[in-house]
């Protein structure tokens, strides 16, 4: 990158286009000709980390496959709020089945595609972490097992909004959600040892795992471009905040993303083959705290006293990621 | 050519003739010989062009076919049983999303109790799930009906179940007359799907839809079983005169025309209902059968015509609305109402309790005369069923009704 005097905060991150820059040094959401898979005009909450992130994830998919490409779809947030019939705001081949199918529906494409010879096309599949994670996880886990052709992107907004904010297997301890409430003992989701999908779609030995998130929309251009071009199965989980379930502020998305990063909660990590090969560093290690307080769902450790154990006990999880991952460095 | 093989053997020829492109495979009994025997067929090379998946669930199973479809490549699958349960959530998304996909139904019980044995339960609990429903009589129909199959469900865009009765035909050695590659790609042209998936056309597929269209599309779906109706008949005189036999259509009548007690069923029970029939016929009794191949879509108007001259009708079913009575025979009440003529229920078979001549003999008896009862469950041992039931009166902490059912069979004192 040349030396450029940056005026703005922007510039600084790696979180925008940075229309400021050079066209050579621009994300590719900055360039005039983006794909803008994922059009204007869908019904996603003010400040959706999962359309920031699916935005970015399928243009630079798109970019990879030079437009050779057809997504298959999960049920949930983002594929209702992107098409309400007959509306749709996918400009790309793209295909909705049911909730827990997308890989299977994923790996079928990739199939027949196979069978007729169009090896220029690529597949993706995509859903968020409920899709993922629980009802899901079976066809995952088989598309892994088999190394089907196909690009797994999970959006982690860590519960089940589409229906109301529920909990999910990606949802955080102590995270308020609505079949978690704040009342009782313990308020909020339970202590548990944490279900990884990246980590568990390692042990299948797969050509790619990564993790990405939309504080830093380079790097998650990045890995789904090169992911793209990829043969074999890949899974890329992006962290994708949600202001209605976290109750966090629209204007503060990415900041709350920013932090998961910051805190060592959402270790940003990649692996080939089923062993690490690459992470990023924290550049400005921040404590839980500074994360939690941002989000309602976590108020019940803030109010009416300051629940210091169980804060300790998220803290600890995050230093344990950082040391697992060698975050610091 | 004429060859003496297994009905699985001679389905999963069949369905390799039509060129399938992508084939999903979980195992589950009574189906498995099918896709073993189409596996092998891909994997020795005998089959070109089709990738073959062995997926990790039959929900998988259809999925990853739902997926080839809207791809554009011709798909196939089969199961049975819980497995079609399992699937139960693809079974609607397949017909709602228009897929025309071919899917062999091994027909098995449904437990609990577990049982591998043959009934109608499974592709009965799915008969308003949108896709047609062909009932094979015979392994030769088992075969051809697969063919008829695939195009039938791309002419129509919409999935296709065809549903072969667990052991009693996909394990049984019959003389079966597969046809030839070429004879078979005169009458089933490639696959030009109404919709695919394709980035330089680019399709929303599967999109979110409100109280302002959902009706219609259900409609349409319902249209086009009714375009069935039409169809089917003209397909299976199309492949009478392709390859020189009788196969499929909506229902087929055996010396039905002049009967006064006609008997309907579905799938290989009519054989055996045929040969009775012939043996009453020699005794005078003014006796016929109807094979209903086509449930879904069903053929109101044929049944009526078919069975409208008759006074009695006896249904034959495999199957049981638990808490109700019999399915088919409820539906052909509703078919035929109006007439002056009785509709007797018989239960049979279910779990694949033998259905004997002898039995069905006597029940046809009582047809004629006026003697049997709105539902009949064939060979039930009511010795059993009132100890069980007397035992429960009894005692509040009576145990697993299976269980104590079949330690009764084994006691000396029953039945």
């Amino acid at each position: 990158m040349p030396v450029t005097e940056l005026k703005f905060y922007q510039t600084g991150t790696f979180t925008i286009g940075n229309r400021l820059l050079g066209e050579e040094d621009r994300a590719g959401q900055s360039a005039a000709n983006r794909a803008n898979s994922l059009n204007c005009g869908h019904r996603a909450c003010q400040g959706c980390g999962e359309a920031l992130g699916a935005r970015y994830a399928i243009d630079a998919a798109i970019r990879a496959s030079k437009g050779q490409l057809v997504v298959a779809n999960a049920t949930g947030c983002l594929e209702v709020f992107s098409t309400p019939y007959p509306e749709s705001s996918w400009q790309i081949a793209w295909m909705h089945s049911l909730f827990g199918n997308a890989a299977a529906v994923a790996t079928g494409i990739a199939a027949a595609m196979k069978v007729k010879g169009r090896n220029d096309v690529r597949v993706l599949a995509q859903g968020g972490d409920g899709g993922t994670t629980d009802i899901g996880f079976a066809c995952l886990s088989g598309m892994f097992e088999r190394n089907d052709d196909v690009l797994y992107v999970c959006y982690d907004n860590e519960g089940y909004m589409n229906t109301g904010v529920q909990r999910s297997s990606a949802t955080p301890p102590a995270a308020r959600t609505a079949t978690t409430p704040a009342m009782g003992v313990e308020p909020g989701n339970r202590f548990g040892q944490g279900k990884s999908i990246p980590l568990i779609a390692m042990a299948h030995q797969i050509p790619f795992v990564a993790t990405a998130s939309v504080a830093n929309l380079r790097d998650l251009e990045d890995k789904i471009e090169r992911a793209t071009l990829m043969r074999g199965a890949r899974y890329v989980h992006v962290h994708v905040p949600c202001p209605l379930g976290w109750g966090s502020e629209p204007s503060d998305t990415i900041k709350v993303a920013r932090l998961a990063v910051e805190t060592g909660l959402f270790p940003l990590f990649e692996a080939e083959f089923g062993a690490l090969s690459g992470h990023t560093a924290i550049r400005r290690r921040v404590p839980v705290e500074d994360y939690l307080r941002l989000q309602k769902r976590f108020a019940h450790l803030f109010r009416p006293v300051v629940d210091v154990a169980r804060i300790a006990h998220i803290q600890a999880i995050a230093d344990h990621n950082i040391e697992r991952f060698d975050l610091l460095n | 050519m004429l060859r003496q093989i297994e009905g699985s053997r001679a389905v999963a020829e069949s369905v390799a003739l039509c060129r399938p492109e992508v084939i999903c495979a979980y195992p589950i009994t009574p189906q498995t010989h099918i896709v073993e025997g189409l596996g092998e067929m891909v994997k020795s090379g005998q089959l070109k062009g089709c990738d073959f998946i062995n997926v990790e669930s039959e929900f998988a199973a259809l999925s990853v076919a739902i997926g080839s479809s809207a791809a554009g490549a011709r798909s196939y699958t089969a199961t049975a049983s819980q497995g079609l349960l399992y699937m139960a959530e693809a079974v609607y998304n397949a017909s709602g999303l228009g897929l025309p996909i071919v899917m062999t139904i091994g027909n098995r019980a449904i437990g609990a109790p577990i049982n591998i044995w043959n009934d109608h339960s499974d592709s009965m609990s799915m008969r308003d799930a949108g896709w047609l429903q062909l009932h094979a009589e015979t392994n030769q129909e088992a075969a051809d009906l697969h063919i008829q199959a695939f195009k039938l469900a791309e002419e129509l865009s919409l999935p296709v179940m065809v549903c072969m009765d667990g052991f009693i035909l996909t394990h049984a050695y019959e003389r079966v007359d597969v046809p030839t590659q070429q004879q078979v790609d005169a009458f089933l042209p490639p696959f030009a799907p109404r919709q695919v998936l394709d980035p330089a056309a680019p399709l929303s597929i599967g999109a979110m839809v409100g109280p302002e269209a959902f009706m219609e599309v259900r409609y349409l779906d319902h249209q086009k079983q009714s375009q069935a109706l039409e169809l089917i008949p003209e397909l299976s005189r199309e492949f009478r005169d392709a390859f020189g036999r009788d196969s499929g259509g909506l229902l087929r009548g055996y010396r039905a025309t002049d009967a006064d007690t006609l008997v309907v069923a579905m799938g290989s029970v009519n054989g055996t209902i045929q040969e009775t029939v012939d043996q009453l016929r020699a005794e005078g009794m003014k006796i016929g059968s109807v094979s209903l191949c086509s449930y879904r879509p069903f053929p109101a108007e044929a049944l009526r015509r078919a069975l409208g001259c008759a006074s009695e009708i006896v249904v034959v079913e495999k199957c049981v609305a638990v808490g109700m009575g019999g399915i088919l025979s409820m539906e052909i009440r509703n078919a035929l109402s109006g007439l002056p003529l009785t509709v007797s229920t018989v239960v049979a078979g279910l779990g694949g309790r033998a259905i004997t001549q002898k039995a069905l003999r006597a029940v046809f008896q009582r047809a004629q005369f006026g003697q049997l009862q709105p539902l009949t469950f064939l060979g039930l041992n009511e010795n059993v069923v009132s100890r069980e039931l007397e035992r429960q009166r009894d005692r509040r902490h009576s145990g697993p009704p299976a269980e104590n059912i079949l330690r009764d069979l084994r006691s000396p004192v029953c039945p």
